[in-house]
């Protein structure tokens, strides 16, 4: 328990130096919009795919279970609902730590077997304004960005499936999506998805900077950092969904 | 010595790591003259490179005190810290060239964070420069993947002396090289800092390069400094570890007196 403590104490102390050096000059905007790049733009891809199939499967599974009762034109806000509150800000979590959050602890964990670290150091260049602090924005602003796209592309599985296959009515389809969404419901997803993003972030870069023993440490350090970061998600959104407010409604 | 030529100066220093049943630094003391190039050998894991972090302030020690230009570093805050470590430029033993980067922007890494107000071609002329000033030419555009061992460290020491350093720290410069290569490299850090009129600390196991470039050489034993001298007397020295040492690299006072 004393372990976990320390470790815990370690990994505040980490993102609280990182944030302070946010604030102090050379300011490293250009740092910031290259993560952003690295984080948001090229995570693209995959957050849109799994998005797309995770709305039509999503879709299709409400559909098999509404069908049964005769309420399939409930498919439409269902998919929706889960989508921008739950599933884009978690799934999207779990992508980019897969990809972003693996990567940088790499990137770090390198740097730091490789004596790259100390190197900056040496150099009087602060490794955490110039490695973490600009991934920990990066991290906060690309999340809930990603998280939108992820809404958006999933919703678009989902009507393609329902209505295309499964063959709900599309004016239905709509309408009661419109009903039953607030944009509090939007909101909810995007805040919990910049949590996310901070964390996964500064799990990442934590993982690689305490990195050692070569290779093999690197390769610890990764690995950590996509659990760590899976584990913190996943009950992070628990609690998150009990204290962001959502746009519930009760008929 | 005097105060004022002392460029760095270890008082009584100790450090135990969590890690190991003894004390790596056990109290130990030493000086390196300023303008001099100090050797500071020793057996693998004897603590050396250990010794060159606490002079950049990498590691804190447990006990004592270590002053570069006589400021007493375990008292400077981080604006001190930072303005004293852009005094220092060091090699690395494996080069610590940043992998994303190519040669260009490693050399002129120094300059992009600590020379704001030059421009862009002033950065690539001087990247140049100093490139040259360790014979290398036309590999601006390469990736440390692509050097050898030897374009690495040579690149390594062109970004450690870009700010004109006062002070150059070498960890191992030349581990991993041949002996040709070695000797370049050896002659490289000679040439740099007698043009720098710089201080270099060395830290080496390689007792024959050691004799033949340094001012002084330093021996590390269990923590501590065993013996300071000239290559001169430092072969002649009587204690026994300094003996053994030599001895197993071929070493004797009467070998080495052609060389010395």
């Amino acid at each position: 328990m004393t372990k976990q403590l320390e470790s815990l104490g370690r990994f505040s102390l980490f993102v609280w130096n990182s944030l302070l050096w946010l604030f102090r000059k050379p300011y490293r905007w250009r740092l910031i919009t290259d993560e952003i790049l690295f984080i948001g733009n090229e995570s693209l891809y995959i957050v849109s795919l799994a998005a797309f199939f995770t709305g039509a499967v999503f879709a299709y599974q409400s559909w098999l279970a509404f069908v049964m009762v005769g309420t399939d034109s409930m498919v439409g806000a269902t998919v929706s609902l889960a989508l921008v509150r739950e599933m884009g800000p978690v799934m999207t979590g779990l992508v980019v730590t897969g990809r972003a959050g693996a990567a940088m602890a790499a990137q770090i964990g390198n740097m730091r077997v490789t004596e790259q670290i100390d190197a900056l150091e040496v150099m009087a260049v602060s490794p955490l304004q110039f490695l973490v602090s600009p991934k920990l924005v990066a991290g906060t602003i690309s999340l809930p960005l990603l998280t939108a796209i992820f809404g958006m592309v999933g919703n678009l599985g989902g009507y393609v499936v329902a209505v295309w296959v499964c063959g709900v009515d599309p004016g239905i389809y709509i309408s009661k999506l419109k009903y039953f969404m607030d944009p509090w419901d939007f909101y909810h997803g995007l805040i919990k998805s910049g949590f996310f993003g901070f964390l996964l972030t500064a799990i990442g870069c934590y993982s690689g900077y305490r990195a050692k023993n070569g290779a093999q440490g690197v390769g610890k350090a990764t690995n950590d950092a996509v659990v760590s970061g899976f584990i913190v998600i996943l009950v992070l959104d628990y609690f998150l969904s009990i204290l962001v407010p959502t746009g519930v409604r009760v008929q | 010595m005097n105060d004022q030529d002392v460029a760095l100066e270890f008082k009584e220093v100790w450090k135990k790591f969590s890690n190991s049943a003894t004390p790596t630094l056990a109290g130990m003391s030493f000086q390196v003259r300023k303008g001099s190039i100090h050797v500071l050998l020793g057996h693998s894991g004897a603590g050396k490179s250990v010794t060159l972090k606490h002079f950049l302030g990498l590691i804190v020690p447990d006990e004592g005190h270590i002053f570069v230009k006589g400021q007493d570093i375990g008292k400077c805050g981080d604006v001190e810290l930072t303005r004293l470590r852009k005094t220092f430029g060091m090699l690395f033993q494996n080069s610590a060239l940043f992998d994303g980067l190519d040669v260009l922007e490693n050399v002129a890494f120094p300059l992009r964070e600590h020379r704001r107000e030059m421009r862009e071609e002033e950065i690539v002329r001087r990247v140049e420069d100093l490139l040259e000033s360790v014979e290398l030419r036309n590999i601006v555009q390469k990736m440390p993947s692509e050097l050898s061992g030897g374009m690495r460290k040579r690149v390594g020491l062109a970004r450690a002396i870009a700010l004109g350093p006062e002070i150059l720290l070498f960890d191992e410069p030349t581990t991993g090289l041949d002996p040709e290569t070695a000797r370049v490299i050896d002659d490289l850090i000679v040439s740099t800092t007698r043009r720098l009129k710089a201080t270099s600390l060395i830290i080496s196991h390689d007792i024959h390069a050691s004799l033949r470039i340094a001012d002084f050489v330093s021996m590390i034993w269990e923590g501590r400094i065993i013996e300071t001298a000239s290559p001169a007397d430092f072969v002649k020295s009587r204690d026994p570890v300094v003996k053994q040492f030599l001895e197993s690299a071929g070493v004797t006072a009467v070998s080495n007196a052609g060389k010395l």
